[in-house]
Formats: structure tokens, sequence, C-alpha cells
């Protein structure tokens, strides 16, 4: 049962680390444009989203 | 009209022809310092990722441009190009050079925008602790020794504060805002239940270690959270595709300061006595008087009459009018903020909404739910408090009760249902303002249309060409080529398709209002207005208008032209009468042309000639016996008619009063989205109440069994769930295929549409 001790924060940690990721790509303005993104992979146009 | 002719090409997405000039654009920009200026550009037929990306290089291409970013969802371009010794380029010529329509979106940023990321926000928030915390209770359902589900007790607590504290804050906000005015909404019993669940649990955790219950609260904020999100979703879609359209007025115009020098001012700029020159196909942009110049004014938008006027030196102009013939000099009389349209927009303020009485579906029953509920839950704490004697043990049944009836069927289910059925519509070319506007239109028994630009459209058609000799057609098309008059193009084009000759003519002259007149081998020929061609008086204006071929006095050939209706109009007022809906003609235009038009589309009831005051009168006078009227119109004169009436539609090409005031904008041209609306609307209400009646049936089933004690709050939480996704489920069904059987035909219209 003591693994739960290291086990148990690991998994938060790893929460929040995708909660922060999501976050940060929300903040990054990534969602802005969805229909855009999927097509932009066929160009060989080496760009950012507006935000970044 | 000049300007209306392109847009024919591009049938479909219609956003209206106007392209904004540079001085218009640079108006419009932002100046983001540096010399950099930024503007936003709507394009709404970039389509697909192809026009993304030559719409990206062709705008990157120009020598002056920083940057330009193409958003295929909203379809803006957002470009920034640096400023140097005031040249600037053309960005709506360049966009329109391969094959686009470019205008200036009606609004800048909406600040709907925060709005959407702090709703996601808060759902990502709560779903990371209702997940996490939801883990951490198998394991203790799993069986833990109770030193360690104190533990996990405590890590639960300390995940569920965020969620409790922030992703609760848009309900509590709400709910307060409820009791605040003495009214009690779904929020209500959502936040009490929320927050006493956490403090029950966070009370049970540190006090005496028994059973807590946090996965509870946080996952009914996350499936709610979820619901809402699907509803500013769908509103934030319709706003960006009502926004993408063009504005119909100016945003400046071209003075003529009193040195003599042309400039390109802003519409506040614009004072009494300031002289205006409106280019051929430019709006109005405030009251005033002509100067110089005699031409055609356009007012069907503004008095509903479809019959061009001529107007001359001294003759009165008021804003919104189109100028379809030549240039003109105006003074203004009145700054625009003060003119006809102004007024307008200032009267319709005043005017009392005619849906303001209606209260969505999930508000009528959050009226009995939330009684119901509360009831319920404090019968509970009391009748278990008297049996039992035991308040830890009351309470937590109370709060299972809450829980398990939570309105998480209407908070879910009624948004889902309406994302999904404006999703559809929107591939139809229907715009739904918001989910209420759907349920308004499901229940519609009378529907009533404008006529010029609803079941008509703007420019006129050439309904009959007749020539006496070979020649005629050949000549009149010669010299209607040296004109740029809608009426000379449509000759044109006319004769595009015959095989009429190109012969060389001498000494064209073209007579603003009247007509063009050429020599042609020594004789000479007139094409125009039939009394000035002829040079007769006396003769009367038909109804239809007529352009004439003359030489000398005789008439070598004519041209009737009518209003051209709608590829869709007809049948779409065949459909409503099938479905024993009643139609009736609302125009402001003079009864003859308005009869022409109901014999052609099939409406027998008429009032023509009515003012914008008469519309809303009949409107109002519908209503007042019960009927539950759809207004279908698009000019400044239906406005307030469009307001009044229970459930409003207006076409893309309408005036921008119109469009902001109507519930449903039909992007395509024509009438056919109007079918597709209606059946979709019926639908999605008969899956509402079938959503309604799950959530009933599991309520009736789920609730004794809470009452009973036999439910612990985890057990609500998961039932809740399932019946989330059987609700969800159930809203899904509504983007069969077969649920509408006239796209098929629906479609072949509108490419037929688009050939005419």
């Amino acid at each position: 049962m003591s693994s739960l001790l290291f086990l148990i924060p690991i998994t938060v940690v790893m929460g929040i680390a995708g909660l922060g990721a999501f976050l940060w790509s929300l903040r990054n303005g990534q969602y802005e444009d969805l229909e855009g993104a999927a097509e932009r992979i066929l160009f060989e146009n080496d760009d950012k989203p507006l935000g970044g | 009209m000049t300007s209306r002719a392109p847009s024919n090409l591009t049938q479909g997405h219609d956003p209206g022809p106007r392209r904004p000039g540079v001085d218009e654009m640079a108006l419009a920009s932002r100046d983001l310092g540096g010399g950099l200026r930024q503007v936003v550009l709507s394009v709404p037929d970039m389509r697909c990722g192809g026009c993304m990306a030559r719409l990206e290089t062709t705008l990157a291409g120009a020598p002056e441009v920083r940057s330009v970013r193409a958003n295929l969802t909203t379809k803006r371009l957002t470009i920034t190009w640096q400023t140097e010794n005031n040249s600037q380029p053309d960005f709506a010529a360049l966009i329109g050079a391969i094959g686009y329509t470019a205008v200036l979106p009606t609004e800048g940023h909406d600040q709907s925008d925060a709005e959407m990321s702090e709703l996601l926000r808060a759902l990502a928030v709560a779903g990371f602790c209702s997940m996490n915390i939801m883990l951490l209770s198998v394991s203790v359902w799993w069986g833990a020794d109770p030193s360690i589900r104190q533990a996990l007790h405590m890590i639960s607590a300390a995940l569920a504060l965020p969620a409790v504290i922030f992703s609760g804050a848009t309900f509590y906000r709400s709910a307060w805002r409820a009791l605040a005015h003495g009214r009690v909404n779904m929020d209500v019993p959502i936040s009490i239940g929320v927050l006493l669940s956490f403090f029950l649990s966070a009370y049970d955790t540190f006090a005496e270690g028994r059973q807590a219950y946090f996965e509870a609260g946080t996952s009914l904020l996350f499936v709610l959270l979820i619901g809402r999100t699907l509803d500013k979703m769908m509103r934030k879609r319709a706003r960006s595709a009502a926004a993408s359209l063009a504005d119909m007025m100016p945003k400046g115009a071209h003075v003529i300061d009193p040195e003599g020098r042309i400039d390109y001012i802003s519409l506040s700029d614009i004072a009494p006595g300031t002289h205006l020159l409106i280019a051929t196909g430019d709006r109005i942009p405030a009251d005033g008087t002509i100067l110089t110049g005699i031409s055609e004014l356009d007012r069907s938008l503004v008095t509903g009459e479809s019959r061009w006027e001529t107007i001359a030196p001294g003759g009165l102009v008021r804003a919104g009018d189109l100028n379809v013939g030549h240039p003109l000099t105006v003074e203004a009389t009145t700054a625009p903020e003060n003119s006809t349209l102004a007024e307008l927009h200032r009267m319709l303020e005043a005017v009392e909404d005619g849906r303001s009485e209606y209260r969505m579906l999930i508000d009528r029953a959050a009226r009995l739910y939330a009684p119901v509920v509360h009831g319920l839950s404090l019968l509970a704490f009391f009748g278990w408090l008297l049996a039992t004697n035991d308040i830890h043990h009351s309470l937590t049944i109370s709060i299972t009760v809450l829980i398990i009836s939570c309105p998480c069927a209407l908070g879910l289910a009624v948004p889902m249902v309406q994302v999904v059925a404006a999703r559809r519509l929107f591939k139809h070319g229907v715009v739904a303002r918001d989910g209420s506007a759907l349920e308004r239109l499901a229940v519609v028994d009378t529907v009533v249309f404008d006529k010029t630009g609803t079941l008509t459209r703007y420019d006129p058609m050439l309904v009959a060409a007749t020539s006496t000799g070979p020649m005629g057609f050949s000549l009149a098309a010669s010299l209607a080529r040296h004109s740029s008059h809608p009426l000379s193009k449509a000759i044109v084009s006319y004769a595009a398709r015959g095989n009429a000759e190109t012969l060389p003519l001498e000494d064209v002259r073209e007579i603003p209002g009247n007509g063009l007149e050429a020599c042609f081998r020594g004789e000479r020929y007139r094409l125009g207005r039939a009394a000035w061609a002829t040079d007769s008086h006396l003769m009367n204006r038909p109804a239809a208008s007529t352009v004439v071929l003359t030489q000398g006095r005789e008439v070598l050939a004519s041209f009737v032209f009518g209003e051209r209706v709608g590829a869709g109009s007809a049948n779409a007022v065949r459909f409503l009468k099938e479905q024993g809906i009643a139609v009736q003609m609302l125009t402001g235009d003079v009864a003859d042309a308005a009869l022409a038009v109901a014999r052609e589309v099939g409406i027998d009831e008429v009032t023509a000639a009515a003012l914008p005051k008469d519309k809303a009168e009949v409107i109002d006078a519908l209503r007042s016996r019960g009927r539950k009227v759809m207004m279908i119109g698009d000019g400044i004169n239906d406005a307030v008619a469009l307001k009044r009436a229970h459930v409003s539609m207006a076409p893309a090409s309408g005036s921008d009063i119109g469009r902001s005031v109507a519930d449903f904008i039909l992007l395509n041209a024509d009438m056919n989205g109007l079918e597709v609306a209606l059946t979709t609307a019926r639908r999605a209400a008969m899956l509402i109440r079938q959503n309604f009646a799950l959530a009933i049936v599991y309520n009736v089933v789920s609730i004794p069994v809470a009452l009973s004690g036999y439910a612990s709050p985890l057990i609500a939480a998961v039932a809740m769930s399932t019946s989330s996704i059987f609700v969800v489920a159930n809203a899904l069904r509504l983007d069969k295929k077969d649920s509408l059987p006239s796209w098929r035909p629906a479609r072949k219209n509108r490419l037929a549409g688009a050939v005419q």
C-alpha cells in the first residue's frame, strides 16, 4: 500500500501537466481554427498558429 | 443593378456584392504602431484548404504585406501590412482577382470569444478533477483500509476544490442572479446540490472519516458544463456566419471639400452641407438633395418598391437608397445619425419584441421542476430525520435526491438537440441564431412573406424581347454595350445568347435617365424608355418596365423587364401549404406588381402598398388572433414586422437591420432553406420532447429509490451520467440522412438557379 504514496501524486501531477497543456494550447489560439488546421497539414508552408 | 450582377454567378453563400474600397479598408483597419496596420476581412466563399492556401499566398505576394493568416472556421482573413509612403494595396481587388469576395465584417471581434474560452477552461478543470476523483473513488469502493481511505478522501477533497470553486462559478452566479430577482432557475438546485455535497463530504472526511462523495458534485458540474459549452459553440458559429455577411451600408463616403478636393471620410464626419459623391452602385449614406446628375434609384430595401425611381437635381434622396444609374453629387441635409435609416434603428429599439413573452422550454420546465426537486429533497430530509433521528443520514439522502433528480437531461439534452439541428441547418445554408428560435419555428402556423428581395430577386429579368427586323437585336446589343446600366447589361447578355453581331456605331451618347442614342449608317437610333425613345409624352408607363429600340419614331425592338422570382419561392409556398400553414404576402410595393408575383408563386392573400408601420400592424393583428406568425423579409421596411413576429427569417442579401433582427438567416439566395429549416425544427422539437420523456421516466424510477435510502450519492452520479448518455444518443438521431427526404430537389433547384 505504500506504493500509493508515490503513485497517486504521480498520477495527479501528470493530470495537472495535461490540464496545463490544454489550457496553454487554448490560450495559444490553437482552437481558433480547427477546420483550417486540418487542411494546413497538406501544404508545405512552415507556419505557426496565429498566437504563437 | 450593376453591383448585383456578379453575385448571380456566385450562387450559394451570397455575401452581397459591395466590395470595400481602399479608403474604406484603411478606415476599418487598426493601427498596430510602427507603421503597421491590421485589417480583418471576411471571405465567405473560402471553403477548403485550397482556398485558404491560395488566399494566403496571393496576399503574401503583395510587397507591403507583412503577414496574412486565414481562418477557415470563421472564414476570416487577418492581414497586417506596412504603410510606407501612404500607398496601400487594394486587398479586395487582389482577392477579387482570384475569384473570391472580400467584405468588411459587420462587427470586428466579438467578446464572446473570451466567454467561450472561459467556459472551455471551466470544462477542462471540471473534467480533470472529476475524472481523477472518480478513479480514487473506484479504489475506495474496491476496498481500502480506513487509513488509506482517509488519505484518498483528502486527495479527493483537494482535487474537488478547484472544480467546485472555479468551474461551479458559472452556475452560482446565474443562480444568485435568479434568486436576487425572486426567481428560481435550473442553476439553483445545481448550485445547492454541488455545494451541499462538497461541504458534507469535506466534513465527513475530516471529522468522522466516513463515506465521502466528492465525485457526485464534480461529475455533475462536468456534464452540465458540456451542455453549456455546446450551446455557446452553436451561438458563436451563428454569430460568425452572420458577421461574415457584407454590411450593406458603406462605412464612409467620398466627399468634395470646399477647395474641390475629393476625400474619403468616415460616416460620422458627414455633417449637413457636406457634398457627397455617389458612384454608380453605391448606397447613399445620408439623407440629402441632389446637386448634379440624373440617375435612377433603387429604393426597394427602404420602401419595398421594386420599380426604380428616376431622379434629377433638386430631388430628395434617403440613406439606404441604391444608385443604379449614373454618378451623383448630393448635398447632405442631415448627418447620418439623424437620417431616416438611423431613425428607424431607434424606432426598432423602442418596439416591443414579439418573442419577449416566449419562455424557452427549459425555463418553463425549470419553473415546475425546481420547486418539486427542492420539495422532495426537503421532504426526504425531514422524513428520515423523524424516522431515524440521524441528521447525517438524512442529509445524505436529501443530497442524493437532489443529485439524482438533477436536471442533467434538461441541461444537456436540449442544447445537444439544438446543436445538432443547427449544424444540420448550417450545412443547408440556414443560420439559426439560438436554440429558442428553433423551438419557436416548430410551432409556426402562419407565414408572411415580403416580396422584393425575398420572393423575388433584386435584379430585373428580361421577360420578353421582340424584334420587327433582323437587325433589331444586333443594334440594341451594340448600343447597350456602351452603357453600364443594369438593363443594358441584361440586354447585352440576352443578345449574346442569340447571334447578335457587334455593329460599328458612331456618335454614341448616353442620356441619363432616358437611354442611349447613336448613329449607324446615317440613321439615328435610340434605345431607352419608351416615352423618350418614341418622343411621345402620352404613353403610360406599363407595370413592367419596357425598353424599346427606335428609329425615328418607329419601334424596331422592345424588351420587357419584370421581377425575377427566386428559384425556390414557388416550391417553398407549395410546401408550406401542404403542411397546412397559412401563407400571406405583405409588401410595400404597388398592388399590380405584388399580385403578379403572388399569382406566380401561388399566394392568395396579399397586402400591398404597406408602410413599415402597417406591416407591424398586420403581424400584430395575426398574433392577437392567436396565430404563431413567421415573418420572412429582408428590407429596412420589414425590420419592425420581423421583430414583432413570433419568429423571423431574413435572406443574407437583405439589409443589415433586417438580418440583425431576424432569428434565421438564409445564406442561399433562394427560399429552399425554408423547407429544411421547418422540417429540422419540427424534428428537433420532437426529439426534445422524447428526451424530456426519457428524463421523466428516469426520475420516476430513480427518485423513489433515492428517497427510500437505497442509493448512495456515488450511485446517483453514475445513474445520472447514464441517463445523460441516453439522452445525447437520442439527440444524435436528428442527423440521420433519411430525416430530410427533400434535400435532393432542393439541390437541383439551386443548380438551376446558378445558371440562369
